[in-house]
């Protein structure tokens, strides 16, 4: 498959993703920078993590009007593949790709650590390859991602299962100090109606190689990879 | 012209800086602040638009741009002191 990592100026993530797309999963990989009109015939889209345009006025909400996430709207509304990781996570929902939005860690503090991460629906085109009930490890850092929705929107993507990494504690429950940053329904990823545009706070890419200490989020980019 | 544009958490938003500012003041001795709720102000100096046309361009960017609906409010004004000018 060929992958494109969308560079805003303060993306600080896209070079491990592309990493770990091409040095890690093998797979062809680009970076598209977002001022460009162009997709240059990529087969999914991955939003790196970062803090694009210094997260002036709301994390992700200047990057939603790069001139390329037009292109990426109508990629993700063909049915295109979309990952947002941490900040695209945040100009996902800037740009209403997927519901809700980010508010600032209930802690007011930035959360750099790892999480487990329960997959709470394995039948997705990004978690496919990670068996039911898995408890996953990976690292957050993240100043602004405590979930919000109203609650009628929190029951929507709760009843179709749009609810895809939850935080919990190392034996998968849900508890309150698990869910470090406050989020509503310790909601750690969420995937649209259409199952083919996911975001995510913690970062796989951070967690792709034992080297790093965790190999759980390859199985993120392993469920992506066609096979 | 210019005016002014105040961006809140809507009420159904927990804020946790309002709180924690609240929680500063209360500890300083200012024990009659029942509620604080922090917010950001916008000043736009505008030029080539009519004050009609200002009231309908205003709102539209502010949920455009400034807030986020979802979770922010906003209201704004025109500034007096440059009305008279």
């Amino acid at each position: 498959m060929k992958f494109g990592v969308v560079v805003f100026p303060g993306s600080n993530c896209d070079q491990d993703t592309l990493h770990a797309l091409r040095d890690v999963l093998h797979q062809e990989a680009i970076f598209l920078w977002h001022k460009d009109h162009d997709l240059r015939g990529v087969d999914g889209i991955v939003l790196p993590g970062g803090f694009s345009y210094g997260d002036y006025l709301r994390s992700g909400a200047i990057a939603r009007f790069s001139p390329l996430m037009q292109e990426v709207r109508e990629f993700a509304d063909r049915g295109g593949l979309v990952l947002g990781i941490c900040n695209g996570f945040q100009v996902l929902l800037e740009l209403g790709l997927l519901p809700g939005a980010m508010l600032r860690n209930k802690n007011l503090k930035f959360l750099c650590q790892y999480v487990h991460l329960r997959v709470e629906n394995t039948v997705t085109r990004f978690t496919r390859r990670i068996s039911p009930g898995r408890v996953l490890r990976i690292p957050i850092a993240h100043f602004d991602g405590n979930y919000f929705a109203p609650p009628e929107t929190l029951r929507e993507i709760e009843a179709g299962g749009q609810v895809v990494f939850r935080y919990v504690d190392a034996a998968g429950e849900a508890t309150e100090s698990a869910n470090v940053n406050g989020s509503a329904g310790a909601i750690a990823g969420l995937i649209n109606k259409q199952g083919n545009v996911l975001g995510m706070m913690p970062h796989p890419e951070r967690a792709s190689e034992a080297l790093l200490g965790s190999e759980d989020g390859r199985l993120i980019f392993e469920s992506l990879v066609d096979r | 012209m210019r005016v002014r544009i105040l961006v809140s958490f809507k009420e159904s938003v927990l804020d946790p800086q309002g709180q924690t500012v609240k929680n500063a003041l209360l500890t300083l001795g200012y024990g009659f602040v029942r509620d604080v709720r922090q917010g950001k102000v916008f000043e736009l100096a505008l030029e080539g638009i009519s004050e009609p046309e200002a009231r309908r361009s205003i709102p539209e960017l502010a949920n455009k741009v400034l807030a986020n609906p979802i979770i922010e409010k906003f209201t704004w004004e025109i500034l007096e002191d440059e009305k008279k000018v």
